[in-house]
């Protein structure tokens, strides 16, 4: 690509330059391999790091790629000329080729089965717990009496509710799929499977070893597990959901085409999950990526800078009698072009007037036209009919419109004719049926093929396990534009208080009266 | 005149006997009076001392009782028929002034006139 320029301090592009040589499937598999607890579903947003870090993921994978990795992490600068440049038509087919892949899913379903293999532990560990005296020596058993009976009953309902809570809390469709392991569930698994297997030791040992006929204290001790057990899902609770609800951190996020800005709450949360919500209220708040409007600008920008190129060819260090001519002769091109610039000042403005007049003009004329049509039709007919009968009469001055201003590509005939029929369906007056072309959108209002949720990549600094601090800054890059997000701390305010006596608020009113006796 | 909180009240008083006229079913004295406890002394127009909220004579209306009987405007009342005047609400002053069932007012009036002429007649002793 020409427009490349020269990156350094990044390793993202080592990442995409591995890309053009991997035209499997295997060529993101890597990065996600490592994510542990993460799981994906067909419409879930693809997160994809670059390793900043040794690896975690199994070695097998791996093992082909150790070149390719040594290799990546030492390029530092590519330039558009290398031959690591990739095309469009490339970048399309690794993406087409990512969608279609099948190793992805393995990883989705390891983690389910991960999680499912936990849950049958953890639930069968109690009812384990209390059967297996009765199995292994009934015959020593002291009786069950009504204080334990009722116990049983407790250690029901507590597992149901266990069930009911667990299922609520984890068993929910994931909304993304994240590049590394969510640390908090894998903490949880792992205190949880540690909690289980020691019990089971204390069981083992105590218990079964030397095969106690208290059965009371036994099914007390089951009792004690499963309240346990509730705790640790309360602490889940707390950890996954209540801690990043209270606002912590204001996020700025501007996109880099165009610079539409918006600004998000959140609390305190991992880079990555922090990705996640910011891409989800990206498709709502942004309005749609129209790199039809770019193009205006850089050739403006083109033709202005296309008389001044100043190099510097020699180095800071030179001798000061060639660097004080250098410099005056690029002063001196500054200047000139300087002058330049102020008429470019005045172009812009009329062509922005213009334009602006323009796009009014027509777009006059096409609420006129779609207000005349709306009025027509008498008879009884289909809205789909209705809408095929109607749309002739508008479409020119349409599609007119939504050339001038560069929406064509966003709107196909056929989308057009199915939200002219979902306005006559639902009785909308002409200007609600034209509201969505005269106002550009959020991303989600256009067709799915807009959306590009497979191929963002989070680029960050810091580890994108790692929470939000002050500061942070990451990227989060689509194929044609990216999102820049910074992180600032919200405030630690500082309330005093001021005591106001109610006595004083007393007010004598004060008259002068004059009484005449 | 100064009124020094805690302490008795001096002054030069004038006895002033208003015999009320009657008219139709009001008695009518024929002065307005202002001032009291309730109300804003620094309004006053008649007193010396701007934080003194006792009740002067703002008006006297012309050949009334009042006036035969020798009331003058700026007059401070400081007694009205051994009621004392000096620490009243402007209201309770009128009602000690126009009760129904007395005809005769007997007020014990100050002046800084009256104080003048008792201090020159006393320097010339």
């Amino acid at each position: 690509m020409d427009t490349e320029s020269a990156y350094s301090g990044y390793s993202y592009y080592s990442g995409r330059s591995r890309g053009s040589h991997r035209h499997g499937e295997r060529s993101r598999d890597r990065h996600k391999s490592r994510s542990k607890e993460s799981s994906r579903s067909e419409k879930s947003v693809t997160i994809n790091a670059p390793p900043a870090e040794p690896l975690l993921g199994d070695q097998s994978v791996r093992g082909e790629e150790v070149q390719d990795d040594n290799w990546g992490e030492t390029t530092t600068a590519v330039t558009g000329t290398s031959e690591h440049s990739l095309s469009q038509e490339d970048i399309v087919r690794i993406s087409k080729d990512l969608d279609d892949s099948v190793g992805l899913d393995c990883k989705r379903y390891l983690n389910v089965a991960l999680s499912v293999i936990l849950g049958l532990v953890v639930f069968l560990t109690p009812l384990a717990f209390l059967i297996l005296p009765h199995l292994l020596w009934p015959d020593r058993l002291r009786a069950c009496g009504t204080a334990c009976e009722g116990l049983f009953i407790s250690v029901a309902f507590k597992l149901l509710i266990l069930l009911l809570a667990v299922w609520a809390l984890f068993f929910r469709p994931p909304r993304a799929g994240l590049p590394r392991i969510f640390v908090f569930r894998a903490l949880l698994a792992t205190l949880v499977l540690l909690f289980v297997l020691s019990y089971w030791l204390f069981y083992g040992v105590r218990i079964l070893d030397s095969q106690d006929e208290d059965y009371q204290g036994i099914v007390q001790y089951a009792v004690s597990l499963v309240d346990a057990l509730l705790f640790i899902h309360y602490l889940a609770i707390v950890l996954l959901e209540l801690r990043q609800l209270q606002p912590f951190f204001s996020l700025c996020v501007t996109r880099s085409t165009d610079g539409a800005t918006q600004h998000y709450n959140l609390g305190q949360l991992s880079i990555q999950r922090a990705a996640v919500v910011i891409l989800e209220n990206y498709y709502k708040d942004f309005p749609v990526h129209n790199p039809a409007l770019l193009t205006a600008s850089k050739s403006r920008a083109a033709k202005h800078l296309a008389g001044l190129k100043v190099y510097n060819v020699d180095g800071p260090g030179e001798n000061n009698a060639a660097a004080g001519i250098a410099q005056s002769q690029s002063r001196a091109m500054i200047a000139a072009a300087a002058r330049r610039r102020d008429s470019s000042h005045n172009e812009l403005y009329y062509e922005e007037a213009e334009h602006e007049r323009r796009v009014r003009k027509r777009r006059a004329r096409l609420v006129v036209a779609v207000e005349e049509q709306k009025k027509a039709p008498g008879d009884v007919m289909d809205p789909r009919e209705a809408a095929q009968a109607i749309f002739p009469s508008m479409a020119r001055a349409l599609q007119k419109y939504l050339r001038t201003t560069r929406q064509q590509h966003l709107h196909s005939m056929e989308s057009i004719q199915q939200h002219l029929a979902f306005s006559i369906t639902n009785n909308m007056t002409p200007k609600a049926f034209l509201e969505s072309y005269l106002t550009t959108g959020p991303t989600l209002q256009y067709g799915k093929d807009r959306w590009l949720a497979r191929q963002w990549t989070l680029i960050s600094e810091a580890s994108v396990t790692s929470g939000l601090k002050d500061g942070t800054v990451f990227l989060l890059k689509c194929i044609d534009f990216s999102l820049v997000v910074t992180t600032k701390k919200i405030p630690y305010i500082q309330l005093a208080e001021e005591f106001i006596d109610p006595k004083s608020h007393k007010f004598m009113l004060r008259l002068q009266s004059e009484t005449s006796v | 005149m100064s009124f020094i909180p805690g302490h008795p009240v001096t002054a030069v008083v004038q006895r002033i006997e208003i015999h009320k006229l009657r008219d139709g079913d009001n008695l009518i004295l024929g002065f307005s009076i202002g001032g009291g406890i309730d109300q804003d002394p620094s309004q006053n127009p008649f007193s010396e001392d701007k934080t003194d909220k006792g009740i002067y004579v703002t008006r006297v209306s012309k050949g009334g009782p009042a006036e035969v009987a020798g009331l003058r405007m700026g007059d401070k009342i400081m007694q009205v028929n051994g009621w004392d005047m000096t620490m009243v609400t402007h209201d309770q002053a009128r009602k000690k002034l126009t009760k129904k069932n007395e005809d005769v007012v007997r007020l014990l009036v100050t002046r800084k006139s009256l104080e003048n002429a008792v201090r020159q007649s006393m320097m010339q002793h």
